[in-house]
């Protein structure tokens, strides 16, 4: 079962979606929007893994081939970049909800005619 | 749309999502296989760097320009969120002397372990930040932990002293600076040696990310405690949220 990695990634990004789809309250998408790209970082990690390899950090011991196998820095540089920006854009999300509920008296997107304010 | 529509919908497009996935799952390397050619450049590349952490190598020195777009990405967001969040018309912001936040309305062990744990997670944070190129860690990571430390003071029910601590216009110039001091730095970074570069680089993340979340959750705070609809327009439900401990 080596795929089964990449299959969870994929489950946890469709589960995300189908949360947005269903949502019956904001606040509850942006949380789902963010369960959609955890799916991503699981992706990313999984394809920098590698059997029997520790973190790609040589304070202690010298860097490959002497020290052993590592995992790989760049997708999880890029998880790291995918995470600052989530947060950001799931703060940005939080404030419009914010706005919106100020405005409309409500959170529920089916209440909502159109996205004008 | 109708919800059944919308489901309707949702499932075929799940379907053909899943379908092609694992189609493309199928045909990827396996699962912790041997090959993985641009991890073995990037480690190759940071050790001649002299950069012990590799993944800080990777973000602050062979990618740097993208974190570079990454931290503007962060300082829009947070401005636009700020901007957001500003009382408007028909509300006020009144001070928050007025409230009872006040330290005796949390049970005493949460109270102590708040103001305890206040010293140590902010020297943790700092040092993070100060080791990120040397071991796990980095500006983000620590960063967090940094705007994370000041708001124990809220678990502590001192709402007040957390006030008192982080003046909002203060840390909004601190972030500016910080992200403008990153972005000097990147561009002078070329002709720099990686082992100074590095540690700058993840001091002015660290900075950064640090004034922004104390920022963001400032403002949230703003308008969750201190903002108050006044005026005859004020339609009931139409707030967000109050603080529950407070009386109507």
């Amino acid at each position: 079962m080596s795929v089964l990695p990449y299959l969870t990634a994929g489950w946890i990004m469709l589960v995300g979606v189908y949360g947005i789809v269903t949502s019956r309250d904001l606040i509850h998408a942006v949380v789902c929007l963010s369960v959609t790209q955890s799916g991503t970082y699981v992706l990313l990690l999984a394809i920098g893994y590698r059997s029997g390899a520790t973190a790609p950090v040589f304070s202690d011991r010298p860097p490959p081939p002497a020290g052993g196998p590592v995992t790989d820095p760049v997708v999880q540089a890029m998880a790291l970049t995918d995470i600052v920006v989530g947060a950001t854009v799931t703060a940005l999300l939080l404030a419009l909800a914010v706005q919106v509920a100020r405005r409309r008296g409500t959170l529920d997107p089916g209440a909502l005619r159109s996205l004008e304010s | 749309m109708k919800a059944r529509t919308r489901v309707t919908l949702f499932g075929s497009g799940a379907a053909g999502t899943a379908a092609l996935f694992t189609a493309g799952a199928l045909g990827l390397p396996a699962f912790g296989g041997a090959l993985h050619p641009y991890a073995d450049r990037a480690v190759r590349q940071a050790a001649a760097q002299g950069t012990p952490n590799a993944v800080a190598s990777v973000t602050f020195d062979q990618r740097a320009f993208d974190t570079l777009g990454e931290e503007l990405i962060l300082l829009s967001a947070a401005v636009a969120a700020v901007v957001l969040l500003r009382a408007v018309r028909q509300e006020e912001q009144d001070a928050g002397g007025s409230h009872r936040h006040g330290p005796a309305e949390v049970p005493d062990a949460l109270r102590t372990i708040g103001y305890l744990l206040l010293p140590v997670t902010l020297a943790a944070g700092v040092y993070i930040v100060a080791h990120g190129h040397q071991s796990p860690g980095g500006g983000f990571q620590g960063g967090v932990v940094l705007g994370t430390a000041i708001h124990l003071l809220y678990l502590a029910g001192d709402y007040p002293a957390l006030r008192r601590l982080r003046p909002i216009p203060l840390f909004e110039t601190a972030e500016a600076v910080a992200a403008a001091a990153f972005v000097v730095l990147a561009l002078a970074a070329a002709g720099w040696a990686a082992t100074g570069r590095v540690p700058a680089l993840n001091g002015a993340v660290g900075t950064e990310v640090g004034c922004a979340l104390v920022l963001l959750l400032g403002k949230f705070f703003e308008q969750a405690l201190l903002v108050r609809e006044t005026g005859p327009a004020a339609r009931p439900g139409a707030r967000a949220a109050g603080d529950p401990r407070e009386p109507p």
